[in-house]
């Protein structure tokens, strides 16, 4: 029988104001097995674990149980004090009575028999508790950071300059992700380029980053400390070393009619293209959908001009394998379909375009070489609306119920530069709130209000109307005037909701890293953990995880950065000892277990078993517990019962029941 | 293939022509309309007051009659498709509206929605296809350019109609382009010609037929096409253009070369 200790915890009033804790104390001294319990204000505050270290030496418990928060707030802590107190930490479990009980309960009889049940279970949990011993795992001193964008290369410069090696895999042809696509940036109105291309070349150049552009991440396994990764590197036909970045082969290419990605779809490129001139690495891909030689074994004409003899149609896949420690997610996002939002008519009319779209026309060398004009037909505009909230804050199932934040501070920078620009057109925008909380972003809207005379409407555009002379009516409203509005515009500019970009769901599945309705990763903790995925070893940077603006994206890349150097620091890493362990005796070898495991990490072996006597070798169940993650999916599977989580046995999850049901 | 027809009050009077051309063309095209029997009117407006019962009843009859029968409901005038499509949602959905519905009809078996609803157009579209519409057409109407006129009935609310894109329809477009004509996009096909105040407030609804008229013809529409007899009404009395307005069905019968055989 163990010597069990019961701390009830009152979290200062969160639990004390809902459960009895005094009631609670003297009830769980009746339970067999206890032999002291107390109640105290702040259980894990220091004078709080010094009660639970006096009772141990006082006592000579065995046990501990602490009826207090989640075990995901504070059971490290209580562990890590019975360790220094003398007894394994293993012997420790939580009650929780906080979450699963005082916060969702409003009735304090009931609420304080609830949490005599919890301590009660922990109580019989405890008794059947065995000491445990964590392994040793070895920390592969490389970190995989996945996107490319502004927050992939501040993650992996940060990384570096600590010293350790860092990857950066990139989808597209070359880095810059998002903001290689921006004009002005808010709310300085600096050039975009100017602040992100020095970025690009320093990561470039940084001998401790890797960067593979046009390549994909294709399978992931292993566990914190010890990843290994299959990269995809995408067919470029173009020999990487070979290449100059001359640029002859994409102006001699007679395959023009690829929409330019870059350019969201505007304007065309060759077959064979770097996305942007800044492109890093300034190494052209061809596009096997688009090029002729590929598609029909005529032309070669890139080849034929190329002085450097780099092009090369033979060119295949190549699948990298590397081991890494620690994996950041920095995939970044793009913005909605406007499909479902067809009365903004921007499937019906060329004038009627998204921000990002305006940001590429506004742009030097973008497909209009920077002028303000209508993709229909050239003119320069005269009036043109700006929509905010497309898609974001919506209330049905048409787009996402999240504010996509940069919204507001975007249109108001395409506003003011608009007037700036060009003083005589006249600048409308609709918008339900203006959120512009960060640091200079107020006083920058009320510029453009003030200063810019950029006309700001309360109210909702309810429909665009094409005209039959080419010009685009608006119907609104003015929720302030309480008064519909009819509005001609040249142009209309949609603030379209951003999302996570869609190979998220792809890439998060191969990371068992989990994701929200929105696809947006969770984070370990919204609030104490924001840049770590529940999943040990990766970690997150940047809109993957939610909106935010470039100050935030890189703040956040910087701390996913700092994680991620904190764990490549360390040479060995505690394991997990909860793993699942087969009793050999019990075992029939019939694979369910293996069949199950999401982390490859049961086998079977023959091995010679002596069952009470009985001498013979038989195939059973081995767990590699550096992979078993605990998840305890082969103890529910196997249909003889012979498998067991360790901390988690059937045992002792059937005397929790028992006690709870008593 | 048989279906079970609600054609609707208006149908019987100032909308014949809607109704007999639908059945002549449903004939040529291989499917039989069964008129079910002991319709009532459907009220023309779908209740929106929660505790409103009686007004349903007369669709829940007509819905338990085509379930009777093991036949899908098509409807044709585009009020009592809104309405009946809309009371067959509350009955399959809304737990109380379906109990007191059943507390008052008293059938054999309760009824729950059970029946499918369709539009005339959705029997073209979904059952029918246009491309066999195409193939039997005799008559092409090469030539027209035809402007569709959807209104608002058909199409909103557009979870429980789920008829078409409701911003950006293309149902009447593909019917157009199957007869042979060429379809004119206008952005005020489906906004509300003003039906319900016609009388009312006769100078606002005016105002609303000339947006969508002005429109149409800016775009190049010779003509309008409409399912719904109140539309017909508005566009033809309450706007001053002198675009000519037609019923779905009368163009449809005319391309399937059965418009004469009615006539007589």
């Amino acid at each position: 029988m163990q010597r069990i200790g019961v701390f009830v915890c009152h979290c200062g009033s969160n639990i004390a104001a809902t459960v009895d804790v005094k009631k609670v104390v003297e009830l769980i001294k009746l339970e067999p097995g206890v032999v002291h319990a107390e109640d105290y204000q702040y259980m894990c505050s220091e004078a709080g674990q010094e009660k639970i270290a006096v009772a141990i030496r006082e006592k000579g418990l065995t046990g501990i149980v602490v009826c207090s928060c989640s075990p995901r707030m504070h059971e490290a802590t209580f562990r890590k004090a019975a360790e220094k107190a003398g007894i394994n930490p293993y012997m420790v479990e939580i009650a929780n009575i906080r979450e699963q009980c005082s916060w969702i309960h409003k009735d304090m009889e009931e609420a304080t028999k609830k949490a005599v049940i919890l301590a009660r279970a922990a109580v019989a949990k405890v008794n059947l508790n065995a000491p445990l011993k964590p392994g040793e795992s070895l920390v592969t001193k490389r970190a995989l950071v996945i996107g490319g964008g502004i927050a992939g290369i501040q993650t992996a410069l940060d990384i570096a300059d600590a010293g350790y090696e860092v990857d950066i895999v990139e989808k597209t042809p070359s880095i810059g992700g998002r903001m290689s696509q921006l004009d002005k940036t808010f709310p300085t109105l600096d050039c975009s380029a100017c602040i992100l291309t020095p970025k690009m070349v320093d990561a470039a150049a940084h001998e401790k980053i890797n960067i593979y552009t046009y390549s994909e991440v294709e399978k992931v396994s292993g566990f914190v400390g010890d990843f290994t990764v299959d990269i995809r590197k995408k067919a470029r036909y173009v020999d990487m070393d070979k290449c100059t970045g001359c640029g002859v082969c994409q102006e001699k290419c007679p395959s023009k009619k690829a929409p330019s990605e870059f350019n969201r779809g505007l304007n065309k490129r060759s077959a064979i293209y770097t996305p942007f001139a800044q492109a890093i690495p300034n190494v052209p891909v061809i596009d096997a959908d688009y090029c002729v030689k590929l598609k029909t074994g005529k032309c070669g004409l890139c080849e034929k001009v190329c002085q450097a003899g780099a092009i090369d149609y033979t060119q295949k896949d190549e699948i990298i394998t590397q081991k890494y420690g620690a994996i950041v997610v920095a995939t970044g996002f793009d913005v909605i379909k406007l499909d479902k939002y067809d009365e903004y008519a921007y499937s019906q009319s060329k004038d009627v375009i998204t921000s990002l779209e305006l940001e590429r026309i506004m742009n030097a060398a973008g497909p209009t070489k920077g002028h303000l004009e209508r993709l229909s037909d050239g003119k320069a505009p005269k009036n043109i609306v700006f929509i905010q909230c497309v898609g974001s804050r919506c209330s049905d199932n048409r787009g996402k119920s999240y504010c996509s934040k940069i919204c507001c501070m975007y249109t108001a920078k395409h506003a003011m530069l608009i007037r700036d620009k060009y003083p005589d057109v006249n600048v409308t925008v609709f918008y339900i709130d203006v959120r512009t909380p960060g640091k200079n972003f107020d006083e920058f809207y009320r510029r453009a209000v003030e200063e810019y005379g950029v006309n700001y409407i309360k109210g909702q555009v309810g429909k665009v109307l094409p005209q039959p002379d080419g010009q685009l009516l608006v119907q609104g409203v003015d929720l302030i005037d309480n008064k519909q509005i009819k509005m001609e515009a040249d142009m209309v500019v949609l603030a379209a909701a951003i999302e996570p970009e869609s190979s998220v769901r792809k890439i998060a599945t191969m990371l068992t890293a989990s994701i929200d309705t929105n696809n947006f990763l969770t984070e370990a903790h919204p609030k104490l953990r924001p840049v770590e995925s529940p999943t040990a070893g990766v970690f997150l940077s940047g809109v993957c995880q939610g909106p935010k603006d470039i100050p935030e994206t890189v703040a956040q890349a910087g701390a996913a950065a700092v994680k991620v150097v904190g764990l490549l620091a360390k040479d060995k890493l505690l394991t997990n000892p909860c793993t699942a362990k087969p009793d050999e005796l019990l075992c029939n070898g019939c694979s369910t277990c293996a069949n199950v495991c999401p982390y490859g990490a049961i086998s079977y072996e023959d091995k010679l078993i002596n069952d009470h006597g009985i001498r013979e070798t038989r195939r059973v169940a081995s767990v590699n517990s550096a992979l078993c993650q605990g998840c305890g999916a082969c103890t529910v599977a196997c249909p003889s019962g012979c498998m067991d989580l360790q901390g988690f046995s059937n045992r002792q999850i059937i005397a929790e029941v028992d006690a709870i049901c008593r | 293939m048989k279906y079970s027809y609600y054609s609707g009050c208006t149908l019987r009077t100032k909308a014949k022509s809607l109704d007999v051309y639908a059945r002549a063309s449903a004939k040529a095209l291989g499917f039989e309309l069964e008129e079910i029997e002991n319709w009532q009117c459907c009220g023309g407006v779908y209740p929106l007051g929660s505790d409103e019962i009686a007004t349903k009843l007369s669709s829940v009859r007509a819905l338990n009659e085509a379930k009777q029968k093991g036949q899908e409901l098509v409807t044709m005038c585009s009020a009592c498709h809104h309405v009946i499509k809309r009371v067959n949602d509350d009955m399959k959905n809304v737990d109380d509206i379906r109990t007191r519905a059943n507390n008052y009809m008293q059938l054999d078996e309760p009824y729950a929605g059970e029946t499918t609803v369709l539009h005339f157009l959705e029997v073209l579209r979904d059952r029918v296809g246009f491309d066999k519409i195409k193939e039997k057409v005799v008559n092409p109407l090469t030539g027209k350019k035809i402007g569709a006129y959807y209104g608002c009935l058909l199409l909103r609310p557009s979870n429980i109609m789920a008829f078409d894109n409701a911003e950006n329809p293309t149902i009447m477009e593909d019917f157009i382009r199957a007869l042979g004509a060429e379809p004119v996009i206008y952005p005020y096909r489906n906004e509300c010609c003003g039906g319900h105040i016609s009388l009312k407030e006769k100078e606002r609804a005016a105002s609303m037929c000339n947006e969508i008229v002005k429109s149409a013809s800016g775009f190049g529409a010779d003509m309008l096409i409409t399912a719904c007899p109140l539309c017909m009404y508005n566009l033809n009395k309450n706007s001053a253009g002198d675009l000519p307005v037609y019923y779905i069905t009368e163009l449809l019968a005319e391309a399937l070369g059965v418009k004469e055989e009615v006539a007589k």
